[in-house]
């Protein structure tokens, strides 16, 4: 029922979403999302976008794992509390 | 940059899995996901077996379909047969065993079983079928109710009811901190359920149970880079609830989809299968919405439901990480994909069933 994968928005029909899946094009509702573009990478749910992938966020994820590695030292506790900053 | 590749990417792994290594964590942990999703992919990329020996993850009670009572699917058979209604439900769902059959088994007797894909097909069926009733048995975590909710505030045909079981995860990941001989030392959160309902909700853990909480992706990276925060904070004798997810989940959530649900739902005590009755872990319609509340508008008595699990299976020891699933006498014998003797053995999302189709040999 859930797919992990994100799928980037092709076109915009009538407030829905239309995804290529397996080759196959989908109509994904949009109905739960702000501000929708074509472009745009949704995660989908059962027929609905339930979220939008953050491209900015995914790099922030991938500064902060680099930093999960520079905190590794061999006395464990760095005391940093990791990925508390939020974007909102 | 690519929005999956990077979690993907074999290196970086490898990185994630060598800072697992260099943990050396003081003790073994166990570790806890309760999402169908996260087992797919720890099975799908062989993720325990990168593990230092010390790290242990188990599988929760992450599928929807699993936990969906049999008075439940009792009640929707029965609408099909004795009510005549066209019953409309996902793909899994109608497979899922009961002792006293399944949907489909009701659909070989004469009831009008329909598979959809979203809840959105059913209302489709509904305006194509104007004469008939339509039910959707409505089953699925917040992930799955949110969207149920914004199709029913945009207004759905007269003909079309709702059999909603609908179930929330941090009342079932609450009841699993208090049974008593299930070690858990952290939970990997998911993914979509949190971009839905945010992080707010699951601050609880760290706060009053003193337990490691951080969301995550579904990629390889997500998810060790999870199981690295918690090991870290275990590890530093903390206890955060942490995002590893966050192109996906902000604190928040996702305000449309949380404001639907609370305008149509109302949360009350909810029976899992094999589980028992957890407090507030799940949704009703709320009381304006009777008319399209199928358990209000068509007049079924309810009778006493039959056991919850076939004899012999054990769902109940499966779906609270008590037992993998080759510890069941009947796992890949009897009971198989193809032949499902318990619920976990059929939809995606249940653990027999994924480790079945990737088991070794
Ligand atoms: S293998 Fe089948 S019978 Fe055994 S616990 Fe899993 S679903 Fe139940």
């Amino acid at each position: 029922m859930c797919l992990a994968i994100p799928m980037k928005v092709k076109r915009i029909r009538d407030g829905s979403g239309i995804v290529e899946y397996r080759g196959v094009e989908r109509e994904v509702s949009l109905l739960l999302l702000e501000d929708v573009r074509e472009g745009d990478y949704i995660l989908v749910h059962a027929g609905f976008a339930i979220g939008k992938i953050d491209e900015e966020a995914a790099r922030e994820t991938l500064d902060l794992i680099e930093d999960l590695f520079q905190e590794q030292s061999p006395y464990g506790t760095s005391g940093r509390r990791i990925g508390s900053g939020f974007d909102d | 940059m690519g929005v999956v590749e990077p979690f993907r990417d074999s290196a970086l792994v490898e990185r994630v899995v060598e800072a697992l290594r260099s943990l050396s964590m003081p003790r073994s942990i166990r570790i806890m996901h309760v999402c169908g999703t996260h087992e797919n992919s720890i099975a799908r990329f062989g993720l325990r077996e990168l593990l230092p020996s010390t790290i242990r993850v188990i599988a929760g009670p992450g599928c929807p379909v699993c936990v969906c009572p049999v008075e439940d699917i009792e009640m929707a058979m029965r609408l099909s047969l004795e009510k005549g209604v066209i019953l409309a439900t996902f793909g899994d769902m109608v497979r899922i065993p009961t002792p006293s059959g399944s949907l489909l088994d009701a659909k070989a007797r004469g009831g009008d079983v329909r598979i959809v894909y979203s809840p959105f097909d059913a209302l489709q069926l509904a305006e194509r079928n104007p004469t008939e009733e339509v039910v959707f048995f409505s089953v699925g975590f917040e992930t799955t109710a949110c969207g149920v909710a914004a199709m029913i505030l945009q207004g759905v045909p007269r003909n079309l009811s709702f059999l909603v079981s609908h179930r929330l995860i941090p009342p079932a990941m609450e009841f699993l901190l208090g049974v008593g001989d299930i070690r858990i030392d952290g939970f990997i959160i998911p993914g979509h359920v949190t971009t839905v309902m945010g992080l707010e909700e699951y601050r609880i853990f760290p706060e009053a149970y003193g337990m490691p909480v951080v969301s995550a992706g579904f990629e390889p990276v997500d998810v060790l880079t999870a199981i690295l925060m918690i090991g870290r904070q275990i590890k530093d004798g903390k206890a955060l609830c942490e995002n590893a997810y966050r192109r996906a989940v902000k604190e928040a959530g996702n305000r449309k989809a949380k404001e639907a649900m609370a305008e149509v739902f109302t949360v009350s005590d909810a029976y899992w299968r094999g589980i028992g009755r957890l407090p507030r872990s799940g949704l009703i319609l709320k009381g304006e919405y009777d008319r399209i509340d199928a358990r209000k508008r068509f007049s079924i008595d309810l009778r006493e439901p039959s056991l919850d699990l076939n004899p012999g299976c054990s769902c109940h020891l499966i779906m609270i990480g008590k037992i993998d699933p080759p510890s069941c006498p009947l796992f890949g014998r009897r009971c198989t994909p193809q032949t499902p003797y318990g619920p976990c053995m059929v939809s995606f999302d249940g653990t027999c069933n994924v480790w079945y189709r990737h088991r070794q040999g």
